[in-house]
């Protein structure tokens, strides 16, 4: 960047936010993915080769990608019409609705999720919602369990699900979904063929939003499901705020970033051949 | 209307009031619970108090948190600001390669966990012997603040017409005047959304902040956790509903500044 920015004068105005995020941010990550690879003798993956052939390691993979993928999926199905709806809300509805997306997110996860164990509980508002419509027999916890974790991350990070969604929805031209039906296309038709494609890139950055942030996700599952249940971000937590063992949380650190990473990438990958084709 | 579009469209309102009635449900509950006279969580409360609140000027460790977060959240929000700021205008005006990467890299903080960054700070600070919490802390969080600087910037400078600035001088103002009587008013806006997202993320912060705090110098977030293990009763909802009031007033703000819609502009 530096010869380039040579020629022209505002080009060094970048610099000392790069200089600063670099040196604080960057270089230690390079640093933390340099160490997990090096051993006394230089390169190495025996920190790697350690963890994976742990199958408790397994299970904690497997707990991360399915409740990430179980939140996406909750987020997705309640987001993806609350976004329609927000695009098409007048009045009080839209107020109400703005209000409800936007507050929470202002609003710290630390509040939230300690919200979720009251209302989590046995005698919580879910409990006796579940109970009082005859859903449920009697009352039960949800606190602790992997449904209640689910409940508790989907309700934090849904603004995150329906903001992007919205931006592409609210740009939507209605003519063309009125042109589909002069042409005779059913409503199911033009839902698949018309709306849905060009609501995609917007789905795409909703979905990888909420699936990396629930994949590193620490206080949620910390104070909802406890720590007979780990996630790799609460274990890497563990491993150095807990156990002082420093070498099992860089590999899972280095696991996580890379899992984090890949989604940010093809995600972004995706959207670009999404945004491309129209 | 057809059948099909009836029941999707009702599908859809149905759909929207459950996700209000979901995404405020915490927000509820906590209030509620902070004016309940019972020290057990039951709602609706047998009656109604202000003794949790009562028991705010006595709660040890809440006011030096507090302090803590709001010094840190400040300084670091009022960094990026200016850093944030500047490299924005280069991104916008300057003509050299990498620009869109050099943009990427100041946002992606936020898409990759916190716990990471974090521990990759701390040791990154080890290394060079930066030790003590606060600055530790602040550096840590300039970090945090910058993507919601320069993502929200860099998108009010892009909509920007330059040629105004030019306009202004040919009418005879100084280069630094047409700035700050031209661009400085019509940026606002994206500085003051800007900065309140940066302030609220840096007072959130828990991921990151965790590996930079000691005994005496805790943010908000870890001193509130630390509540949350130690005596969950309803003090910390009365924290939390002074919180929820702070996110209140900001969004009124919000509103009156750019208006709801603009702030969904995410």
């Amino acid at each position: 960047m530096s010869g380039a920015a040579q020629r022209d004068p505002i080009g060094w105005l970048a610099l000392p936010a790069v200089a600063y995020l670099g040196l604080v941010y960057a270089l230690p990550l390079v640093f933390l993915l340099a160490r997990s690879v090096t051993g006394p003798e230089g390169f190495t993956l025996q920190l790697f080769g350690q963890f994976f052939a742990d199958p408790y390691s397994w299970r904690v993979i497997w707990n991360t990608l399915r409740i990430a993928l179980l939140t996406t999926l909750v987020c997705l199905l309640i987001g993806f019409p609350v976004a329609i709806a927000m695009a098409r809300a007048k009045g009080l509805m839209q107020v109400a609705l703005l209000v409800a997306i936007i507050l929470p997110l202002s609003i710290g996860v630390v509040v939230k999720a300690f919200a979720w164990q009251i209302v989590l509980r046995r005698d919580g508002v879910v409990s006796q919602f579940l109970v009082g419509t005859g859903i449920w027999s009697e009352p039960q916890r949800l606190l602790f369990t992997e449904t209640g974790l689910v409940m508790g991350a989907a309700n934090v990070f849904l603004p995150f699900m329906i903001l992007p969604i919205y931006s592409v929805v609210k740009l939507i031209d209605p003519r063309l979904s009125e042109a589909g039906a002069t042409l005779g296309a059913s409503p199911l038709y033009r839902f698949r063929r018309i709306f849905l494609p060009l609501t995609l890139p917007g789905l795409v950055s909703g979905i990888a939003f909420v699936f990396s942030m629930s994949v590193s996700m620490f206080v949620i599952p910390s104070l909802l499901i406890g720590d007979r249940f780990q996630m790799l971000a609460t274990l890497t937590g563990r491993s150095f705020l807990l156990m002082r063992n420093e070498a099992l949380g860089s590999t899972t650190a280095v696991v996580l970033l890379v899992l984090a990473v890949s989604i940010v990438v093809a995600s972004s990958w995706l959207a670009k051949r999404l945004g491309g084709s129209q | 209307m057809t059948a099909i579009e009836r029941v999707a469209s009702a599908l859809v309102w149905a759909v929207a009031l459950f996700a209000i009635v979901f995404l405020l449900t915490p927000l509820v509950v906590t209030v509620a619970v902070s004016f309940g006279s019972s020290a057990v969580f039951t709602l609706p409360p047998p009656g109604w108090s202000m003794r949790w609140y009562n028991q705010l000027p006595a709660t040890r460790g809440l006011w030096p948190s507090l302090a803590t977060s709001l010094q840190i959240a400040t300084l670091s929000t009022l960094v990026s600001l200016v850093l944030g700021t500047l490299c924005a205008i280069a991104l916008v005006r300057g003509r050299f390669s990498g620009r869109d990467a050099i943009a990427t890299f100041l946002v992606s903080p936020l898409m990759l966990p916190g716990l990471v960054v974090g521990i990759a700070m701390l040791q990154g600070f080890k290394a060079v012997g930066l030790r003590e919490a606060w600055p530790s802390l602040l550096v840590a969080h300039v970090v945090i603040t910058m993507p919601y600087v320069v993502r929200t910037v860099l998108a009010a400078l892009s909509l920007f017409d330059f040629t105004l600035i030019d306009a202004a001088r040919t009418l005879g103002c100084s280069y630094g005047k047409a700035l700050r009587k031209v661009m400085v008013p019509a940026l606002a806006p994206a500085f003051l959304t800007s900065a309140m997202f940066a302030f609220l993320a840096s007072m959130d912060n828990y991921p990151i902040s965790i590996f930079f705090t000691d005994a005496w110098t805790k943010t908000l977030p870890i001193q509130m956790l630390q509540f949350v293990e130690e005596r969950p009763d309803p003090v910390i909802a009365a924290i939390s509903t002074g919180l929820i009031l702070l996110a209140v007033i900001a969004l009124i703000i919000g509103d009156r500044l750019v208006g709801l819609r603009r702030l969904a502009d995410f």
